[in-house]
Parts: C-alpha cells; structure tokens; sequence
C-alpha cells in the first residue's frame, strides 16, 4: 500500500480461454500468465492474438459468457451456441475482474470515445462517482489527477470537446487515476495521435506509475515509446488447436534480442529498425511502376497539375446572419489561410504541422471535397482535361479519375458490402479500369479476401483496401491523410513500397503525415502549416533525400 | 452543434437557477398555454417571456440564431390558420380557396403567439442550462434512474461529433465516386447509403462508450454525485415566476372574455 491509497494488483491467468460470441474460433485459448503486483507489463503480437481481448477481461467489460469455468475441457463446436465462452480462469487478485469494479482502469485507443461528459472536471470525477466516493474526497482526486496527468493548467468547466486527442487520453488516464485502481489497462492509446501527443502520453503514464506504484498492462506496436518505461515484454501468439498463450517473457532488452526477427516478421515496431521500403528509384528502372502505368500514359515528371493560392479553408460551411443581417451569409472563420502549394506529377508533397492547424482540411479543400474560404485551388489542363479548372465543381466521378483521396478513418469510405464489389465500384462507374482490379488485389495482398465484408477485415488490410480502392479508378493525383496511424510496421512498409512505385510512374502524392520515415521514402517537398493564431509564414522546406 | 450546447460564457442570472425549477416554470407556462386557443393569454406569456429574455443572457441576436426554426415555424403556422380557417367576419382578402377574414385572421395570429409562448420557453430554458446540471438535477432531485439520464446525457455528446462525422462521410463518399449529382432517386439513394455509414459509425463509437462507462465503474446500483444538486432562495423566484406567467396569461384571458378551452370548443 502506497501513501495514496493505491494497492498493486496481481494478475494471475491459468488455462485462459476466451471466444466471442458468434465467432468460430477462441480470440484466446489456454493462456497461463503471471503478473505480479507493480510490475509493467508490453503486450506485443501479431493481430489476431488476443491481445485486446485479454485488456477487455481484466478491464471487466467482455460481457458474460455462457459457461463459464464449467467449460473447461469440454470443447464448444462453433455452430453450438452464439454465447460467448469462457475457459480456464483469469483473476486479479485471486477473485474475477467482474466482482471487483475500479481495481482495473483502462484506457482506449479512440479519444474521442474516451470522454464521457463535457466538462474537464466532471468527465475526471466520473469514475470515482461510480464506485461511490464521498464528493469531497472525489474533488481532492481530481484536483490531483488531473495534476498528475499535467492538465491542471486548464479549468474544471473547460470543455472537453476543444482538447486535442493527446489531452483526451490524458483526460482519460486522470478519470481512471481517480478510481485509485491497482492495474492500469492500456489498449493502443497512443496509435491515434501525434509525435508530441504520443510523448505527452507516454510521460504522463510514467509519471502515475511512479507514484502510484500500479501494476501496468499496455498494448501498443511501436515498442520504443514504451520499452523504457516497461520492465517486461510479454509476446503472445495467436491461438491455435496445438494451444497458444505466451510465446516469449522477459525483460524488454532480452525479449527484443531474442526474438528481433519474429517480431520484425509480425509487423512489430521494433526499436531501431525502419521496415524495408521500395526507394525512390534515381534513374533505375522502376520496379513497382507496373501498376500505375495505366491505359493512357501519364503527364511527364514535374509536370504542374493542382495548384492553391492563397488558399484559406475551413470545414464549417457559410451560415446565416442575425435578424438584422437577414440571410446574407457570413462566410467560416479560416482554420488556415494564406497558403500556397504545387502539385506536380511524379512528386511528393507531404503536409505537416502541429493540432489544428488544419492540415486535413487544406488536403480535404486541395483534393476538391471542401469549398475554399477564399483564394482558390485550379487544376491544369493537364489534370483537368476539359472538366474545368475547380475540382471542387467537378462532378464526382470526373473527381475519382482525377484527384483520389484516401481518408484517415477507412470505414468511412466504404460504400458496398463485399471487397470485390468495393474494388470494382470506381472502375464500373467510370466504365473503365475493370482489369486493373486483379493487379491491385494482388499487389495489396487482398486477393484471399475477396468475399469478405469491409467492416470485418483487420486494421491493416482496411487500410490497404481503402488506398486500392481508390487507385482502382486511376487518378493521377492521390491524397491520403495521415495513411501510416496506427499501422503496423508490415503495412507500413506495404504502403510506402507502393506509393514510392506510383510516384516514380508519374502519380502526384500529396500526404498528411507526422511520420517522417514515411516522408523520408517519398521524398518531394514538405509544406508545414503553423499553429492557429501562430501568424507565422508557412515553411515549405526541401523534402528529405530518399535514402 | 456542440457549442449550442454548451453555455460558453453565459454567466446570467438564470444560469445559477436549479435546472429542475427552470424545467417546472418552463411546463406550468407551457401547460396553461395548451389549454386555450386565444391570443390575449398568448400575448401576455410572449411578453412576460420577452422581458425574462435578459435575465438568460439572450439578446435579439442570440434569440434569432438559437430560434429561428421556431419562429419561422409559427409564422407560417399562423399564415396558414389565417387562410385555411372557416371565415368569420368581414373578408380581408379574397384569392379563391384562400381567404382571409378578421376571424380568421385573429386566429392565425393567436395561433402563431400561442406557438411563440410555448416555444420560446424551451429555448430560454436550454440557453440558460448545462445540459450537465439538467441531468444531475433530474437524477438527482427528480430521482430518475440515473443509468437512463447519464447514459442519454453521454449520448448527446456524441450527437454533436455525428454531425462533424455525417460531414466527413459525405466527403469521403464523394472521393469514392459517390456524388450528389443525378436524378433525385440516386440522390435518395446516396443519401440513404451515407446514413447507413454514419448508422454504423455511431454504433462503434456508442459501444466503444459504452466499454469506456462500463470500465469506470458505471452501471452500478449506488453512486455519489460530485456536484450535488441543490435549491436556492432564487429557484423559489423562478417557481413563482413560472407560476405568476401563467396565472397573469389565465386572468388577462378571463378579464378580456377570450379564454376557451380547447377540448370545450368544437360543439
């Protein structure tokens, strides 16, 4: 027990399984597993592992199974029932994570859907009004988390909904902090954010541990944000008939030397390793350039396509004045204003910036999704090719064979209900590029999953979906906003292979990224967007040299 | 959206009145005003209503911005009563099946007041009230379960982010091809395709909730509140306030012969 009342919890699993309901297979079979109290515990594994599953039970929010303990030894065929199952035990503390409400905290990968009311102090006070606490001894915990996470610079009524994703988990760290638990459950909290979101994070987590002594279980791919902080690597394997569980155990620097090339192979971010990508090929022949050399040969390299003038952008559209302005519209305040950017074929260029300064909202208004405030995006003849100068005016399949965007969220562009029909929907629209499906399923590793529905695949393969489906329809500029959150280090490598072959064919990549070994295989220039209200000059700065 | 629903700087008397007691003043005017279609009671609710407005924090501007649907609404309500009404008195305005009497225009007008008195009370209740303090006050005072008032409390919050997401579906269906050209049954169609997207985007997001509320302990028997809901000297004003509208909107249609109820009316 510490000075604030924070008593350390053990994990213990013995023969752990878990099957969700509806599914054939157990998400996680036979997993023993020891944690003892205030250890620090990096969960890593292929998709597929179980390894959010397991977050979920020790975080008391699985939902009920339909036999329990009863069923171990017994095996459950799949067409058997639709409940979920459970096998073998999972305790925290010798008793389940059910019984005991706030000895676990978790913390998840959205932040947006970490927040539960509007007020800073009230989404804080949340938890620990749950688990009845006296209100006096609520506020004292508040005042403290939020401290501890380092938002107390900002007011108790301040809104939760203008905090940016890093504050928001920070947010949700504090709200967990306030329940005083004994074993803080991170799933992917950092994957949604920024560089300096991810470090906010990352200390702030540091900084609780260290006082409270709490025991940690975090799940997160890039193991050099957490390898310091942790003092143990737990890696498990995706279940399987012969049993699965735990595949390798121990301290971070052992686990990463023993199993650098296993874990490299699941897509892990392991310290010190940049995935291999295709480079910019120099004068060489292209090798990934197949793909995009469609039926009608491209513009030349450097040629100009899209341009923005002094371009101001906002997301919110015009509204109506008040009853003494009548309905004249009073045009958005500008998230951004006064830039001014080139596209041009076969060239990289990447857009960065801190939170807010409305880098998606410049590439949303480039790639003719949003109407500029003022200033003006034209594209070229040569990009246009009679549809007329404003993409925004374009019609939308005159759009997709031009400018191709790939958003941030993949589910958001899905329109049908089967990967093929999803692939071959651009092309059957245009009434063209039907053939070029095939080379794209193969290409993107999709081709096994051709009958599957969108909303069921895998983060990566969403995400590889998405970008082919746009490329099905051929454009000759794609945008992509921030196409590397969140993926693992396998996609990672997929993605900036084949984009580094379509700019050496001639496409024109525009992307939104923090990533800068991803800006670093494509090259080109860097526009960099200034904080809102910083006044400063957008810097356009040489891009980094392909290595 | 989000900001409508939020007080931002509004630190006007009323904003410290017990959300509960606002609510009671707010039915007893809206109640009165059901009962009888006139337009003495209505006129003197609107005024009384008007001359409260500042006590919220609601100038002119403000009042338009947040009402203008309502507003708008009772106008022509009160248009159409005017024309469609059977004809009593002399005739104003004659253009075939449309008329316009003094009967049936004194109608009209009580008709688009009546909608003024009882909508205007719900949008100086809103623009006064943290949706928050409304539902520790109706959890809390009001004793309704508080599972159903914090979780529809949380889904509100996320009302506002649905509506930046319906926007960012939209665009993002755009860039796949799927456009707001063409006939209106492809028009249909695509719209009805971006609200299934945003049907399934606000599932996951509302059971990702739902797992965030859960793993902070919600959905327990007991709980404590940490801004317990109290009442003041100035919720008995408010009561009293609610209670003298609607009495004064009862006697002024009394005095001036006017007041008839509406479910004794049709003979």
């Amino acid at each position: 027990m510490t000075s604030n009342g924070v008593r350390p919890a053990a994990v213990t699993a013995r023969g752990w399984g878990w099957r969700h309901a509806g599914r054939p297979r157990p998400a996680v079979q036979g997993l023993d597993l020891d944690i003892g109290p205030g250890e620090r515990v990096l969960l890593l594994g292929p998709s597929g592992a179980g390894k959010s599953t397991l977050l979920h039970a020790l975080a008391g929010v699985l939902g009920d199974s339909s036999a329990g303990a009863a069923a171990a030894g017994s095996p459950t065929s799949p067409a058997d029932s639709g409940d979920a199952d459970e096998t073998g035990s999972l305790l925290i503390d010798g008793a389940p994570p059910r019984a005991q409400r706030g000895r676990a905290g978790l913390v998840q990968q959205d932040p947006e859907t970490q927040v539960v009311l509007s007020r800073l102090g009230d989404d804080v006070a949340f938890g620990a009004e749950n688990l009845s606490v006296p209100p006096a001894e609520i506020w004292r915990r508040v005042h403290e988390a939020l401290d501890d996470v380092g938002l107390a610079g900002l007011p108790l009524d301040h809104p939760t909904a203008a905090l940016s994703g890093g504050q928001k988990q920070r947010l949700a760290l504090a709200g967990i902090l306030a329940m005083r638990p004994g074993l803080l459950l991170l799933d992917e909290p950092t994957a949604n954010l920024d560089p300096a979101g991810v470090l906010e994070v990352r200390d702030a987590v540091g900084r609780c541990l260290d006082k409270t002594g709490a025991t940690l279980v975090v799940v997160e791919h890039r193991v050099a944000v957490w390898k310091d902080l942790v003092d143990r690597i737990v890696v498990l394997q995706p279940g399987s008939a012969a049993g699965s569980g735990v595949l390798i155990d121990g301290p971070p620097d052992r686990v990463l030397a023993q199993a650098r090339d296993m874990l490299i192979a699941a897509g892990v971010w392991v310290p010190g390793h940049v995935p291999p990508a295709r480079a910019r090929a120099g004068t060489g022949a292209p090798d990934g350039a197949g793909l995009a050399a469609g039926p009608a040969a491209g513009p030349a390299a450097g040629q100009l396509l899209l341009a923005a003038e002094n371009l101001a952008v906002s997301r919110e559209r015009p509204r109506r004045a008040g009853p003494r302005g009548g309905f004249r519209s009073i045009p958005p305040r500008p998230v951004q204003s006064g830039i001014t950017a080139q596209v041009r074929a076969g060239e990289a260029l990447t857009i960065t910036g801190p939170n807010g300064s409305g880098k998606s909202t410049f590439a949303l208004t480039l790639a003719g999704l949003l109407r500029p405030v003022s200033g003006a995006v034209s594209a070229t003849l040569e990009l246009s090719a009679g549809a007329g100068i404003d993409p925004y005016k374009w019609k939308a399949d005159q759009l997709i064979a031009r400018i191709g965007t790939v958003f941030q969220e993949p589910e958001h562009q899905f329109v049908t209900g089967r990967v093929l029909d999803e692939l071959m929907f651009g092309p059957r629209h245009l009434g063209r590029g039907e053939e070029r499906v095939d080379e794209l399923l193969e290409r993107l590793r999709l081709a096994e999953l051709v009958d599957a529905n969108p909303y069921t695949l895998s983060g990566g393969e969403k995400r590889r979906l998405s970008v082919a489906t746009v490329l099905a329809a051929h454009p000759q500029v794609l945008v992509l906003d921030e196409p590397t959150f969140g993926q693992d280090a396998n996609t990672w490598a997929e993605l900036a292979s084949l984009l580094s072959g379509l700019l050496d064919a001639g496409t024109a990549v525009v992307s939104v990224t923090h990533d800068e070994e991803f800006t670093a295989v494509l090259g080109g220039t860097q526009l960099s967007l200034a904080a809102p209200g910083a006044g400063a000059p957008h810097r356009e700065l040489p891009g980094v040299a392909a290595p | 959206m989000r900001e409508a629903l939020s007080l931002g700087g509004n630190h006007a008397l009323l904003t410290r009145a017990n959300p509960l007691a606002k609510f009671t003043a707010v039915v007893l005017i809206t109640l009165v005003l059901a009962l009888s279609i006139d337009w003495v009671s209505a006129s003197v609710a609107l005024a009384c209503e008007l001359l409260l407005f500042p006590l919220a924090g609601l100038g002119p501007t403000l009042l338009w911005r947040r009402g203008w649907p309502l507003i708008l609404a009772a106008a022509l309500g009160g248009w159409s009563t005017a024309i469609l009404a059977p004809d009593t008195g002399s005739i104003l305005l004659d253009a075939g099946i449309w008329s316009i009497s003094a009967g049936s225009l004194q109608l009209g007008l009580g008709f688009m007041l009546r909608g003024l008195a009882i909508a205007l009370p719900a949008v100086l209740l809103m623009s006064c009230t943290d949706p928050t303090d409304l539902a520790d006050a109706l959890a809390q005072n009001a004793k309704l379960p508080h599972r159903f008032v914090l979780g529809t409390l949380a889904a509100m919050r996320l009302v506002g982010l649905m509506a930046e997401e319906w926007q960012t579906i939209g665009m993002a269906r755009r860039a796949r091809g799927v456009g707001s050209h063409g006939n209106p049954y492809q028009r249909v169609r695509a719209t009805l395709g971006q609200g299934f997207g945003l049907l399934v985007q606000a599932i996951r997001r509302a059971s990702r909730l739902a797992v965030t509320m859960e793993a902070r302990g919600f959905g327990g028997a007991q709980r404590t509140w940490a801004r317990p809901s109290t009442f003041s000297g100035l919720d008995l004003w408010v009561l009293l306030g609610g209670l003298g509208i609607a009495a004064a909107a009862v006697a002024a249609a009394l005095a001036a012969g006017t007041w008839n109820l509406v479910f004794l009316t049709r003979q």
